[in-house]
C-alpha cells in the first residue's frame, strides 16, 4: 500500500507530501505520524505540502487534526510551503488552521521548532479566528 | 434585428440617385433649422453625399433590412467613422442621429414631387424610411459601444494599478491598498500578495489602508480573509494606516479583527517589523 514517508531528524519528524493526496492516504499518514510520534518521542513535527497544489475541506481538516493531535502528544507542528492557491481555497472553505503554526519554507520552519516552546504572542504567530 | 423585406426600395433608390444634387442641397437646409447641428454645415456636406451614395447602393443591391448583410458593410464602415469623427468634433450620440434622420423630410417632399403620379412614391418612401431609422439608432449603438469598450477597459487599469505589491526590505513586503475592497479587488489583492510571499520569501506582509475610505463588516471580512491565507503559508500580517475614524467604525460595528496587528501609520508597521525581523536602525549622527 502507498504510504507517504516520515523522516526522523534528530527530535523532530519530516513528513513531505510530493503526491496528491487522497483521503485514504491522508488516513494512513495521521496514523503512522502520531506512531511515530510516540515511538521517537519527538518534539516537533514538520509537514512540508509545498509540491501540493489541490486541497478540499476533508485535507484541510485533517491536517489540523494532526496538528491537534500531535500537541495532545506534547509535540509541535508546523506547516510549511504552502500555495498562494492552497491558502486561498482553505480560507475560501472557512479553515483558516487556527491552532496550526506556519513557515514559509523548511528551514524557516525548523528554526521555528528550535526556537522551542510556542510563545505565540511573542513571535507574533498569534492564531486568527473569525 | 429582425430581416425584413423592402420590395419598393428601389423606386426611391433610383429617385435619390437621380437627384442627389438637389436632395443634398435641401438636406444641408434642412440641418440649418437644427439648432445642434447648424454648426456642422458645409463639414457635413461631404458625408452626407458619401451617406446618400452608400445608400443607393445598398438599397440597388439589398430587398432587405439587414444592417448585419455583406451589402451594407461599406455602409457599416462608414458610420462607424463617421460616429467617431463626430464625436470627436464635439456632437453628442443624439446630434449624429439627427443629422441623419433629417434627410427624412427633404427625401419625402422630394419623392412626392418626382415621382408623385407613380403610386408606389408613399410605400417605398416609408421603406425607405425605415432603411434611415435603423442606421441612425445603428449611429447611437457604435458609440455606446465605444464608451462601454473604453469603461471596461479602465476599469481592468483601475484593478491592476491599484494592487501594487513593494518590496520594502528583505523578507518584508506591502501592499497599499486604495478604494474600495470589493469581493473581486480582495481576490486580486490577495493572489498578488500571496505570489509576491513566495517570491520574495516574505515572512512579513503590511497591508496599508490608508487609501480605503471606509471599513464596514465585509472589507474587514475580506482584509481578515487576506491575512488567514499568508498565515496559512507562513507570513505574517500587519495592517497598517488604521485612521482613527476607521478604528471608531470597526469598534461600533462590533468587528473582531482577533490577534491581527494593527498600526497607525505604516512607518509604525515598519518598525515592528524590522523588530521582528530582529534588524535595528540607528541614526549616524552622533
Amino acid at each position: 500500500m502507498e504510504r507517504i514517508p516520515i523522516l526522523k531528524l534528530h527530535d523532530l519528524l519530516l513528513v513531505t507530501i510530493q503526491v496528491d493526496m487522497h483521503d485514504r492516504l491522508a488516513m494512513t499518514l495521521q496514523d503512522d505520524l502520531m506512531h511515530q510520534i510516540r515511538r521517537t518521542r519527538a518534539r516537533g513535527v514538520l509537514i512540508d505540502i509545498s509540491a501540493l497544489d489541490l486541497v478540499d475541506s476533508f485535507i484541510g481538516r485533517l491536517i489540523g487534526e494532526i496538528a491537534s493531535m500531535a500537541r495532545v502528544m506534547d509535540a509541535e507542528t508546523v506547516l510549511v510551503g504552502m500555495q498562494p492557491a492552497v491558502a486561498i481555497t482553505l480560507v475560501e472553505l472557512g479553515l483558516s488552521l487556527g491552532g496550526v503554526r506556519t513557515a514559509l519554507n523548511v528551514e524557516r520552519g525548523m528554526q521555528l521548532l528550535r526556537e522551542g516552546s510556542p510563545e505565540e504572542e511573542a513571535s507574533g504567530h498569534a492564531s486568527i479566528d473569525h | 434585428m429582425s430581416v425584413q423585406s423592402l420590395p419598393l426600395a428601389g423606386v426611391a433608390a433610383t429617385i435619390i440617385k437621380e437627384h442627389g444634387d438637389e436632395l443634398l442641397d435641401e438636406w444641408m437646409a434642412s440641418l440649418a433649422e437644427v439648432a445642434d447641428l447648424a454648426q456642422a454645415g458645409p463639414k457635413a456636406r461631404p458625408d452626407a453625399a458619401e451617406f446618400l451614395r452608400l445608400l443607393v447602393a445598398g438599397l440597388a443591391e439589398s430587398a432587405q433590412i439587414d444592417l448585419q448583410g455583406t451589402e451594407w458593410r461599406a455602409m457599416r464602415e462608414f458610420l462607424v467613422e463617421l460616429s467617431n469623427r463626430q464625436a470627436e468634433w464635439g456632437f453628442s450620440p443624439v446630434d449624429t442621429a439627427e443629422f441623419l434622420m433629417a434627410l427624412k423630410r427633404p427625401l419625402a417632399s422630394l419623392m412626392q414631387r418626382v415621382g408623385g403620379s407613380d403610386g408606389r412614391w408613399l410605400e417605398s418612401w416609408q421603406q425607405v424610411n425605415q432603411v434611415i431609422d435603423r442606421w441612425a439608432l445603428y449611429t447611437m449603438e457604435v458609440v455606446q459601444a465605444n464608451r462601454e469598450a473604453t469603461i471596461r477597459r479602465q476599469q481592468q487599469e483601475m484593478l491592476e494599478l491599484s494592487t501594487p505589491v513593494i518590496q520594502l526590505w528583505d523578507g518584508i513586503t506591502a501592499v497599499p491598498l486604495i478604494g474600495t475592497l470589493d469581493s473581486e479587488r480582495t481576490q486580486t489583492v490577495m493572489e498578488s500578495l500571496l505570489t509576491s510571499i513566495v517570491e520574495n520569501h516574505a515572512e512579513i506582509a503590511i497591508i496599508d489602508i490608508t487609501g480605503v475610505p471606509t471599513v464596514d463588516t465585509l472589507v474587514a471580512q475580506h482584509l481578515l480573509k487576506t491575512v488567514a491565507a499568508a498565515r496559512l503559508m507562513g507570513a505574517e500580517c500587519i495592517i497598517s494606516g488604521v485612521r482613527p475614524t476607521i478604528a471608531q467604525t470597526i469598534v461600533h460595528l462590533g468587528i473582531d479583527i482577533g490577534s491581527v496587528a494593527t498600526k497607525a501609520s505604516l512607518a509604525d508597521a515598519l518598525k515592528l517589523a524590522f523588530r521582528r525581523r530582529g534588524c535595528k536602525v540607528e541614526s549616524c549622527n552622533q
